[in-house]
This record gives structure tokens, C-alpha cells and sequence, in this order.
């Protein structure tokens, strides 16, 4: 596995590897078709950078076991960063886009999917932001890490994988459609730093 | 980026995130509820010198579609008028702790002192100083621009530039603050400009400015521009005689319906008329010219918000920390970004 080089501090350590990740996004699939009771009404929404490419694959898995499901027609992406609690905190972030499928979040079962929840912040923005454009039904949460730490009551209903973590240590995802280590593609969660 | 002062020295990297951000402010300006609570607790000031509609009410439409306080300060009416100066209004600005001084001003560099004297803490945006510059309203229109060639070339804009457009400029150069800061921007967007007006509307010096400079607008219109952009003949700054009268200024400068019909002859389907407004109409461009599909006159104001909204959240909305260290693992150039989910 190749791992790109640390800055000082403890070796990175590879938490989920590909198909670690493969193997819980199916099985948040199927839960997120289980509490659903089916696919009606689903709409992903991805918190960029790499929630996106995650309710992609996600929506990927539910058109596989419900073919009546167009994958593209129910996966979005909502930015969330004109609505963060740590604007001022932090040097200024240009917004990214946000795209909601064409049948709008109004009375849908909105999935808000991102890699890793950490103090449950990013996941407050995007209730606001999602109050804004609309009003779903229901609103819950996947996440393919929860390393815990919350700050606020927030709590997801799919988790990929429980973490616990020191708050010393970042946990990092890499997903092909985003990242590259050493030109090849990868995908895994690593766990850097800390004591 | 502290302050918002001029093109010259706006840098390419800086000039594509501000229309990038704008791309993403123009989507907000598309939904319901046009409200964003980024710059919420923040306090721009409105600081007008000079008479403006357009440029107040938008800077004063962006800062509360971001959620922040706005106060208009207009001299006419104000202590200015009793001979108060920029210092001391600077100073009761910093006072009622301003975030943000948005300055249009008749004297050129006015901004830029008010930036660098150290009367204020605040960001200074430029709305226009004198015939110096006026950068929001060159990247609405580059904004506007880019949009244009986007579509023209069939592909998104956010990220893109202007490479390869051909811009003309036309009419009261001289005392054109929008001429200038459209020239350098439009430049660094990698767009080639061309200034077209009489002589006595040149200023001196033009030879050294990043464009080509003409004097007849038939000709220029026959070079096949994709944008052509009509400046407003400032009859309040005509001061002396710089042509015999406005009709024969009207003939051989101003977009009338006879190059309208040109423009379709030419068989130039894609260019586009712009004004930064307000209008002479059936002076330097005709009703015609005004309300037909090629004008942009509408989309320039509308972008106008959107633009100015991403330079507000830009100076105001983030600390003052240092940026994070570079991520370990590098994006993926090969692959296609987030940025336009395939929906």
C-alpha cells in the first residue's frame, strides 16, 4: 500500500482499506433501503468535498438492488461552507457548488452523506443550508467514519465505521475520484499524528 | 486579499476565485429564499462621495443577501458637506466599528489612501475613484464575459478564463474608470482588447496599455469582435471641446441600428452589446442596440450583485489565520473534481 509520506509525528495507519470501504458502502446501501422501506422519494446529498463521491457510489448501490432507481437522477451535492459556525475562525474558503437532483428536496427522504463525523459542525451548516432550499419529510445522516468527539446532539443513522480516536489525530479519506499517492488512485482511510 | 482597489494588480489566481465564488452567489440569487448567514454580526458601510444608483443599491443588495448590516453614508446631506474630512469620516466609520468601507470617490487613489493610511481597520472596496478605477464593475462585466464564452464554447464556467476573446471598447475612454480597470482585468483573463473612440477621448498614454487602440468603429466591427462594449458619454465631466457635437459623435461612435444590422451581415451570431449603464439611449447606443437579444444590459446588473456579493464574503467573511498546511495526498488531475456533479 503505498502511503504518502508523513510530516513529523507517528506513521500514518491505514484504518479501512478499499474494499474495507466497498463492504460498509454496500452495506449503508442496504440500510439506507431498509429504513426507507424501499427506494421512493430517496434523495443523496453529498457534503463536498468527499461526501459527494461517496452518495455517488451509494446511489450506485441502490440502483444495482432496485433497478427502477436512475442513480444520477436521485445523488446531489449541498455546500455547506456560507453557512459554517467557524467562518470567521478560519481563513476565508471559497463556496463550492451545490446541485440539487430536478426533483428538488421538497417532501423527499433526504440522505445527508459525508466521509467523516468529527464535532457534528459541518453537519448543523447543513441542516441550515438544507432549511434554505427546501423542506424534505425526513432528513438523515450516513457517514463512512464516525470518529466521535461531538460537539453538538447530532448523531448519525448510518455509520460506516465507529473510530475513537484522539482528538490529536486526523483521520483522512481518500477516494479515487479525488485523490491521487504517487499518480495511482487510492482509496483508504488513514489515521495520522497523535501521541 | 485585504482590500478591493483595482485590477492592476488583482492576480489571475485572485481574479478566478472571485468569479468562481460569483458562479456559486449567482446560484443563491436563483432560489427562494435569497439569504445567506455568512457575513451575519458584520457592518458594511456605504460611503458615497459621488452621485450612484446602480452600484449602491447593489453593493447594499449583496451585503444583505450575506447577512450583514449595512449603513449609506451619502456626502450630499452629511457632515461632509460642512467640511468634514476623509480622515475624520474615515475615523468615525472606525469608530461605529465598520468591516467594510465600500468608497466611491471623485478623487482618484482616494480608496487606496483610505486603505493604506492606517485610519481604519476596516476593508476598503473601490466602487470607482475619479478616472482611476472601478473593479467590481470589470469583474461583473468579465463575469458577464465569461458566462458568454462559456456558453459560446460549450463547456462550464466556473475555473475557465477569457483566452482568445476579442473585446472592443467603445466611446469616452478618457474619463472611463470602467475602461481602465476592464482593460487590465480582461488582460490578465488572457482577452484581446481593443479601444475604439475619437482621439480627444484617448487619454495620453494609451500606447503603453495592454490593448490595441483605434479610432473607426466600422472597421473595428469588421475585425469580427466577440463582445463589444459601449461606454456612457460622461456629459457631466465634458468640460471642454473634445468633438463638434453629439450627433456627429452619435454617427461615428455610437452603436446605432445600422451596426446592429452590420453585426448580423458580418454573420457575427455570437457577439454580444454591453453597458455598464446608466444609458444614453440614441447617443452612444440606440433602443434597438438596448433591448435587442445581444444586450447584456439586464445580466450585467444581475451579475453586478452576484459579484460584488462574492467580493464581501471574500475580504470579510474569514480570519486573519495562516493557511493549513498542504494536504498530504495530492488531488487527482486526471480525474474530474466535484465541482459540477454529473446530475
Amino acid at each position: 500500500m503505498t502511503v504518502p509520506a508523513p510530516h513529523a509525528g507517528a506513521a500514518p495507519r491505514v484504518v479501512l482499506a478499499e474494499a474495507d470501504i466497498d463492504r460498509a458502502l454496500t452495506r449503508i446501501a442496504h440500510e439506507i433501503l431498509e429504513a426507507n422501506k424501499g427506494a421512493s422519494d430517496l434523495v443523496l446529498l453529498g457534503i463536498p468535498r468527499r461526501g459527494y463521491p461517496l452518495a455517488q457510489r451509494l446511489a450506485r448501490r441502490i440502483g444495482a438492488v432496485d433497478p427502477s432507481v436512475d442513480p444520477r437522477a436521485i445523488t446531489g451535492q449541498l455546500d455547506v461552507t456560507l453557512y459554517r459556525d467557524d467562518l470567521q475562525r478560519n481563513p476565508t474558503r471559497p463556496p463550492r457548488a451545490t446541485q440539487l437532483p430536478p426533483t428538488g428536496i421538497d417532501e423527499k427522504v433526504v440522505v445527508l452523506v459525508d466521509d467523516v463525523l468529527y464535532s457534528g459542525r459541518t453537519i448543523r451548516a447543513a441542516l441550515d443550508a438544507l432549511a434554505d432550499l427546501g423542506r424534505p419529510r425526513i432528513v438523515r445522516l450516513a457517514v463512512l467514519v464516525d470518529r466521535g468527539h461531538r460537539e453538538l446532539p447530532i448523531r448519525a443513522d448510518h455509520v460506516g465505521k465507529n473510530l475513537p480516536t484522539s482528538s490529536a489525530e486526523r483521520v483522512r479519506v481518500h477516494l479515487e475520484e479525488i485523490d491521487t499517492a504517487g499518480g495511482r488512485p487510492v482509496n483508504e482511510v488513514v489515521i495520522e499524528g497523535g501521541a | 486579499m485585504k482590500h478591493l482597489l483595482s485590477t492592476h494588480d488583482l492576480a489571475l489566481h485572485d481574479a478566478l476565485r472571485l468569479l468562481d465564488t460569483a458562479e456559486e452567489m449567482a446560484a443563491v440569487g436563483e432560489r427562494e429564499i435569497k439569504k445567506l448567514p455568512a457575513l451575519r454580526g458584520r457592518t458594511v458601510v456605504n460611503l458615497f462621495y459621488e452621485d450612484s444608483t446602480r452600484t449602491r443599491i447593489s453593493f447594499e443588495a449583496a451585503a444583505k443577501r450575506l447577512s450583514a448590516d449595512v449603513i449609506n453614508f451619502a456626502a450630499k446631506g452629511s457632515s461632509v458637506s460642512k467640511g468634514e474630512s476623509l480622515k475624520d469620516t474615515a475615523q468615525t466609520l472606525e469608530a461605529m466599528s465598520a468591516d467594510a468601507v465600500v468608497i466611491r470617490h471623485p478623487a482618484s487613489g482616494a480608496p487606496a489612501r483610505l486603505a493604506a493610511s492606517g485610519w481604519i481597520d476596516a476593508a476598503v472596496l473601490n466602487a470607482g475613484d475619479g478616472t482611476h478605477e472601478h473593479p467590481t464593475q470589470a469583474l461583473l462585466d468579465a463575469f458577464t464575459l465569461r458566462r458568454h464564452w462559456a456558453k459560446v464554447a460549450g463547456t462550464g464556467s466556473p475555473g475557465s478564463d477569457l483566452t482568445g476573446m476579442r473585446v472592443l471598447i467603445v466611446g469616452d475612454i478618457l474619463h472611463s474608470r470602467v475602461a481602465r480597470s476592464n482593460v487590465w482585468l480582461l488582460k490578465t483573463l488572457g482577452a484581446e482588447v481593443t479601444l475604439v473612440g475619437p482621439p480627444t477621448l484617448l487619454p495620453v498614454g494609451v500606447d503603453t496599455w495592454p490593448c490595441t487602440v483605434r479610432y473607426n468603429l466600422d472597421e473595428a466591427l469588421a475585425d469580427r469582435p466577440d463582445a463589444v462594449m459601449m461606454l456612457r458619454l460622461q456629459a457631466e465631466r465634458m468640460n471642454a471641446a473634445f468633438f463638434p457635437s453629439t450627433r456627429e459623435y452619435s454617427r461615428r461612435w455610437g452603436f446605432d441600428d445600422a451596426r446592429l444590422a452590420a453585426l448580423d451581415t458580418l454573420g457575427l451570431g455570437d457577439t454580444v452589446i454591453m453597458h455598464p449603464g446608466p444609458m444614453n439611449r440614441g447617443l452612444e447606443i440606440s433602443a434597438a442596440a438596448a433591448d435587442s437579444v445581444r444586450s447584456t444590459v439586464l445580466a450585467q446588473v444581475r451579475n453586478g450583485v452576484s459579484v460584488r456579493m462574492a467580493a464581501l464574503y471574500l475580504l470579510l467573511a474569514g480570519g486573519t489565520h495562516d493557511h493549513p498546511a498542504a494536504p498530504t495526498v495530492r488531488e487527482n488531475p486526471a480525474l474530474s473534481p466535484t465541482k459540477e456533479p454529473a446530475v
